[in-house]
C-alpha cells in the first residue's frame, strides 16, 4: 500500500515537473508551428541563472530572509527567459515565419547547439548548486517511512497553477481568444486584422519564460551542469507528442501519463525507466498518431 | 454494350450532410459521361468513392463486375480505372519528363527496380510520344512548377492515361484554365481518349463544354441524381435548369454532342 | 546523347579512381589522417542513410539507432559469438539493423514530417535507455572491441589500423557504387516522387508506404555498416552512439554535404571531421557553437549543401564550353532538399 502511495506521489511530482518543462514547448508549437529544440536551452539558461543568483544570495552577508530566494528564482526566470526569447524571435525566427516545420526543427536545433556553448561560456563547466530553497521547506512524512520534500510537493501546486493560468489566459481573455483564432486559422486571423507578428513574438517570449521557469524551479533540486538542456528536450518532446502537439490540456495529460509510468517503472523495474517513457510515447502514437488531444486534418483533393 | 462501372445504393454521409444518397449508376463501355451539379452536390465525393479515396457509408461499386469496396486507390488504378484532379497532382520539383518517366515506371508494375535506371531511352521515347499526343512537348524539360496551368492539367491527365486505363475519371478538367484555352484543352483530351477507346466520366461546370463533348449527362443535386440521359434531354429538364444551372438555358444555342 | 548518358555516367569511374588514390594513401598519409578518414567514411555511410530518407522527404533524427545497432552488433558478435572476422562482425550488425528496421519501419512509415523526426528520435532513445541500464551490454561505459581478423589474416602493429582503413575505403566504394545506381533507379527516383506528391504516387498504382519502407530498410542497413566500421576502427562502443545528439550530427553532415549526389555525404563527413579536429584542439567549448552557426548559415544561404557548389561550377563549365549538359548538371533532379522552402502552409 505504501509503495502504491509512493508511486502515486512520485509520479505526481515527476508529472508536474514534466508539465512545467513541456508547457512552453507546446504553446510555441501550437501558435507558431515551431517545434522548438532550443527549448532545452531555455531550461538550462533558467537553471543556470537561478542557481548562480541564489548561490550568490546565500553566499554573501545578506540580512534578507532566505524566503526571498523564491522570488529570485521566479524573477530571474522571467528576466532571462524574456530576454533570450525575444532576442531569438526578433533576431531570427521572425524572418522564417511560415516556413516548413521540419526546417524549423533544424533551425532550432542549430540554436540549441549555439546556446549550449553560450551557457558554457557564461557559467563555465563546473556545477552550480542552489540547494537552500529546497532544504528550507523541510519534509513531510506520508504514511510509514515515506518522506517527501515539501519543495517537490509545492512544485505540484505550482504546475497546476501555471496550467490553470494558461487555460484562463487562452479561454477567458480577449488576447487569448485572438491567439486561439491565430492557432485555428492564421490566414483568416491576418485578414481580420490580428497582428500575427506581435502575437508570435509574445508567444515565443512566454514559451521561453516557461522553459526558463522550469529550469529555475528545478535548479534547487539538482546540480546544474552542462548538458541538462539536451537531456530535458527529448523528455519534453515525448510529453507533448503523447498529449498532442500544441495542446495545453494534452501536455498535462501527457505529463501525467508519462510521469506515472516512469514512477511505476522506477519502483517496480528500475532498469526499464528510460525505456518506459519512450515506450509510452510509441504506444500512444501507434494507436493515436495525433496524440491524445491532437487533431488530424484530412487533405482535400 | 457491356457495363464497365456500376454503383448500387451508394451512400455517403458526413455527419448530418448526405453527400451521396442511394446512387444507382450504370455506365457502359465507351460512354462519355458528363457530371454536372452545383458546388457541394456530391460530384467529387462520387469520384472519390469510385476511386477508393473515400469509403462509402454503404452500397457497392463494381468495376468490370468486381467490387472495389475496401480496395486502395492504387489497387483500383491497377484494375484499369484512372483519374485526374481538380488541382493537378504532379511532382512540382521534377521536370515534365521526369513526371512522365515516373508514371511509366509505375505502369510497369507495383515494385520498381532497385537497380535498373528510371531514365531509359525506351521510356523517353514513349514519354515523347505521349507529350506529342497532348501537345506539351515544348515543356518537356521544364520544371512542373514553372509550367502554365493549362499544360499542367494536360500533363495531369496524360499521367493518368499512361497506365492505359479502360476508364478515366476527370475531376473538373478545365477548372483553373482560361476561357480561351478550355476548348483547346478539351479537344486535345477528347481526341486522345477517343483514339484509345477509353470510357470517360467527367465533372464540369461549364455547360457549353459538357454539351459539346458528352454522350450522356448525370445531374447531381444534394447527393442525388435528379436527371440522367442524353445531353439535350437533361439540359432542358425543368428541375435541372432550376436547381443545377440556375437559369433558363437555351439548349439550341449550345454545341451539339459530338 | 541521351543513350550514352545512361550507360556512361562519369560517376562510377570517378569513384573507382578516388578509391584507388585513397587506398594508395594508406602507405603515404600520416596515421592520424588515415584514422580521421576511416571515421569520416564510416560516418558518411550513416549519413547516406539519412540522405536517402531526406530525398524521400523524411528527416530522421534517430539514425544513430542503426549506427549503434551496427556498432553493438560488431562488438557483441566478438564478445558473445566469438567471431573475429571483420566481415562477419559487420554482417552481424547489418543483419540486426535490417531486422530492427523491418519491425520499426512498419510503424514509422505511417508518419511524416516532424512526427517522423520525433518518432525516429524516440526509437533511438529507447535503445539508449536499454543500453545504459543493462550491465550485460556494458552499461554506460560500453565495452572494448578487439581488433578483428580479415578472412583469416591477423594484422599486427601498424597493419591493424591500415587494414581497417583499407576495408573502410573498399566498403565505402562498394556502397557508393550501389547507391549511385539506386539513386538513379526506378525505385530511387519514384521514392523522390513520394516526397513531391504522395497522392499522385498512389494514383499511379504504387504504394507510397511500401516505397518508404524499402527506403528505410536500405537506410538502416547502410547506417549499420557505418556503425560497425566505427566500432572496429575505434575499438570501443558505448551507449552514446544511440544518443539523439549523435543523430543530430548525422543530420548536420547530411545538410552540410547536400542530397544531390552519392559523394555529397562523403564530402560533408570529411569537412565535418576536419572542422571538428581543429575546433576541439583550439576551442573545445566552442565546438557546438561552431556547428550551430554553420548549420544556420547552411539552412539560410546554402540549403542544398556543399554539393550544390560543385553542381553550380559544373554548370558554369558546361555553359562556357558550349558542351551539352552532363549528368549532374542536367535537370535539377534530386537536388531539391527537404529543408528547402516548401512555401507557406495553409
Amino acid at each position: 500500500m505504501s509503495s502504491f502511495l509512493a508511486i502515486l506521489i512520485d509520479g505526481a511530482i515527476y508529472a508536474s515537473w514534466l508539465f512545467l518543462v513541456a508547457a512552453g514547448l507546446t504553446i510555441i508549437y501550437g501558435v507558431m508551428r515551431v517545434l522548438n529544440m532550443a527549448h532545452g536551452s531555455f531550461y538550462a539558461i533558467g537553471a543556470y541563472s537561478a542557481a548562480s543568483l541564489v548561490g550568490w544570495y546565500f553566499s554573501g552577508e545578506q540580512q534578507g530572509s532566505p524566503y526571498w530566494s523564491y522570488a529570485l528564482l521566479v524573477g530571474c526566470a522571467l528576466v532571462a527567459g524574456a530576454i533570450v526569447g525575444i532576442a531569438i524571435e526578433q533576431g531570427l525566427l521572425r524572418f522564417l515565419h511560415g516556413r516548413d516545420e521540419i526546417l524549423m526543427v533544424i533551425v532550432t536545433y542549430a540554436l540549441l547547439l549555439i546556446l549550449e556553448d553560450a551557457t558554457k561560456l557564461l557559467w563555465g563547466v563546473d556545477p552550480y548548486f542552489a540547494w537552500q530553497p529546497y532544504r528550507l521547506l523541510g519534509q513531510t512524512a506520508v504514511g510509514e517511512g515515506l518522506r517527501f520534500a515539501n519543495y517537490d510537493l509545492a512544485l505540484i501546486a505550482v504546475s497546476i497553477l501555471i496550467g490553470l493560468a494558461a487555460w484562463f489566459a487562452l479561454n477567458r481573455t480577449n488576447k487569448g481568444r485572438l491567439l486561439r483564432a491565430v492557432i485555428h486559422d492564421r490566414e483568416i486571423a491576418v485578414a481580420m486584422g490580428v497582428n500575427v507578428n506581435a502575437m508570435f513574438a509574445a508567444t515565443f517570449a512566454i514559451g521561453a519564460v516557461l522553459g526558463a521557469l522550469a529550469g529555475a524551479l528545478t535548479a534547487p533540486a539538482i546540480s546544474v551542469t552542462p548538458g541538462i538542456g539536451v537531456e530535458v528536450i527529448v523528455l519534453a518532446f515525448a510529453v507533448v507528442v503523447v498529449g498532442g502537439l500544441g495542446s495545453i490540456g494534452g501536455a498535462a495529460a501527457g505529463a501525467v501519463l508519462v510521469g506515472l509510468s516512469r514512477s511505476f517503472a522506477v519502483h517496480v523495474a528500475p532498469e526499464v525507466e528510460l525505456f518506459v517513457i519512450y515506450g509510452v510515447m510509441f504506444l500512444v502514437l501507434a494507436i493515436r498518431p495525433q496524440g491524445l488531444f491532437g487533431q488530424t486534418l484530412a487533405r482535400r483533393i | 454494350m457491356s457495363t464497365i462501372l456500376e454503383t448500387r445504393g451508394l451512400t455517403r454521409t458526413f455527419g448530418a450532410v448526405v453527400a451521396a444518397k442511394d446512387l444507382n449508376v450504370q455506365i457502359a463501355q465507351g460512354e462519355i459521361v458528363g457530371v454536372i451539379g452545383s458546388n457541394g452536390a456530391g460530384k467529387t465525393t462520387f469520384i472519390n468513392m469510385v476511386t477508393g479515396y473515400l469509403p462509402p457509408s454503404s452500397g457497392d461499386i463494381l468495376f468490370d463486375g468486381n467490387s472495389v469496396i475496401g480496395r486502395q486507390p492504387r489497387a483500383i488504378t491497377r484494375m484499369g480505372m484512372a483519374r485526374s484532379f481538380q488541382v493537378a497532382q504532379l511532382f512540382p520539383k521534377l521536370t515534365v519528363m521526369e513526371n512522365a518517366l515516373v508514371s511509366l515506371v509505375a505502369a510497369e508494375g507495383p515494385r520498381p527496380s532497385f537497380f535498373r535506371p528510371l531514365d531509359t531511352p525506351e521510356r523517353r521515347e514513349r514519354a515523347d510520344a505521349i507529350f506529342a499526343e497532348f501537345g506539351v512537348s515544348r515543356y518537356r524539360d521544364a520544371l512542373v512548377s514553372t509550367v502554365p496551368q493549362g499544360a499542367r492539367k494536360l500533363v495531369d491527365i496524360a499521367m493518368a492515361l499512361v497506365s492505359q486505363p479502360r476508364m478515366l475519371l476527370l475531376d473538373e478538367p478545365t477548372s483553373g484554365v482560361s476561357i480561351e484555352e478550355k476548348f483547346a484543352l478539351m479537344d486535345t483530351v477528347m481526341a486522345v481518349v477517343r483514339q484509345h477507346g477509353v470510357t470517360v466520366l467527367f465533372v464540369e461546370h461549364d455547360m457549353e463544354i459538357v454539351a459539346r463533348y458528352v454522350t450522356r449527362i448525370m445531374a447531381f443535386y444534394s447527393g442525388e441524381i435528379i436527371a440522367d440521359g442524353p445531353p439535350r434531354e437533361v439540359l432542358s429538364d425543368a428541375r435541372v435548369q432550376e436547381l443545377v444551372i440556375g437559369h433558363h438555358l437555351d439548349i439550341n444555342a449550345l454545341g451539339e454532342a459530338a | 546523347m541521351s543513350i550514352l548518358k545512361n550507360f556512361s555516367s562519369p560517376t562510377p569511374p570517378a569513384l573507382l579512381a578516388a578509391a584507388a588514390v585513397l587506398a594508395a594513401g594508406a602507405w603515404v598519409l600520416p596515421a592520424w589522417l588515415t584514422f580521421l578518414l576511416t571515421l569520416a567514411f564510416a560516418k558518411a555511410l550513416v549519413v547516406l542513410g539519412v540522405v536517402i530518407q531526406m530525398r524521400a522527404g523524411l528527416v530522421s533524427f534517430g539514425q544513430a539507432l542503426f549506427y549503434c545497432v551496427g556498432g553493438y552488433g560488431a562488438g557483441l558478435g566478438a564478445q558473445y559469438l566469438g567471431l573475429t572476422d571483420a566481415f562477419a562482425l559487420l554482417a552481424v550488425g547489418t543483419v540486426a539493423a535490417v531486422a530492427v528496421a523491418l519491425v520499426c519501419g512498419f510503424l514509422l512509415t505511417r508518419y511524416r514530417e516532424i512526427f517522423y523526426a520525433m518518432l525516429t528520435l524516440a526509437l533511438s532513445m529507447i535503445l539508449y535507455g536499454v543500453l545504459v541500464k543493462s550491465s550485460a551490454l556494458g552499461s554506460t561505459d560500453g565495452f572494448n572491441v578487439a581488433p578483428p581478423s580479415f578472412l583469416g589474416w591477423v594484422p599486427g602493429g601498424v597493419e591493424k589500423k591500415r587494414a581497417i582503413y583499407l576495408l573502410t575505403v573498399l566498403i565505402a566504394l562498394g556502397v557508393a557504387l550501389a547507391f549511385h545506381r539506386f539513386l538513379e533507379s526506378g525505385l530511387g527516383r519514384v521514392t523522390e516522387a513520394v516526397r513531391e506528391n504522395e497522392i499522385r504516387v498512389e494514383y499511379l498504382g504504387l504504394s507510397p508506404r511500401w516505397l518508404l519502407f524499402a527506403n528505410y530498410v536500405a537506410a538502416a542497413g547502410v547506417s549499420a555498416l557505418g556503425g560497425g566500421l566505427t566500432a572496429l576502427a575505434t575499438g570501443h562502443i558505448d551507449p552514446d552512439m544511440a544518443f539523439w545528439t549523435t543523430s543530430g550530427e548525422f543530420v548536420f553532415i547530411a545538410i552540410l554535404g547536400g542530397t544531390g549526389h552519392v559523394v555529397a555525404p562523403f564530402i560533408g563527413a570529411i569537412v565535418f571531421s576536419v572542422i571538428r579536429t581543429f575546433a576541439i584542439q583550439e576551442a573545445p567549448n566552442l565546438w557546438q557553437m561552431t556547428l550551430g552557426i554553420i548549420l544556420l548559415a547552411l539552412v539560410l544561404f546554402l540549403p542544398k549543401g556543399l554539393w550544390s557548389l560543385v553542381q553550380r561550377r559544373r554548370r558554369e563549365i558546361a555553359a562556357t564550353s558550349g558542351q551539352p549538359a552532363t549528368e549532374a548538371s542536367q535537370s535539377p533532379k534530386g537536388i531539391s532538399s527537404p529543408i528547402s522552402e516548401k512555401g507557406v502552409r495553409a
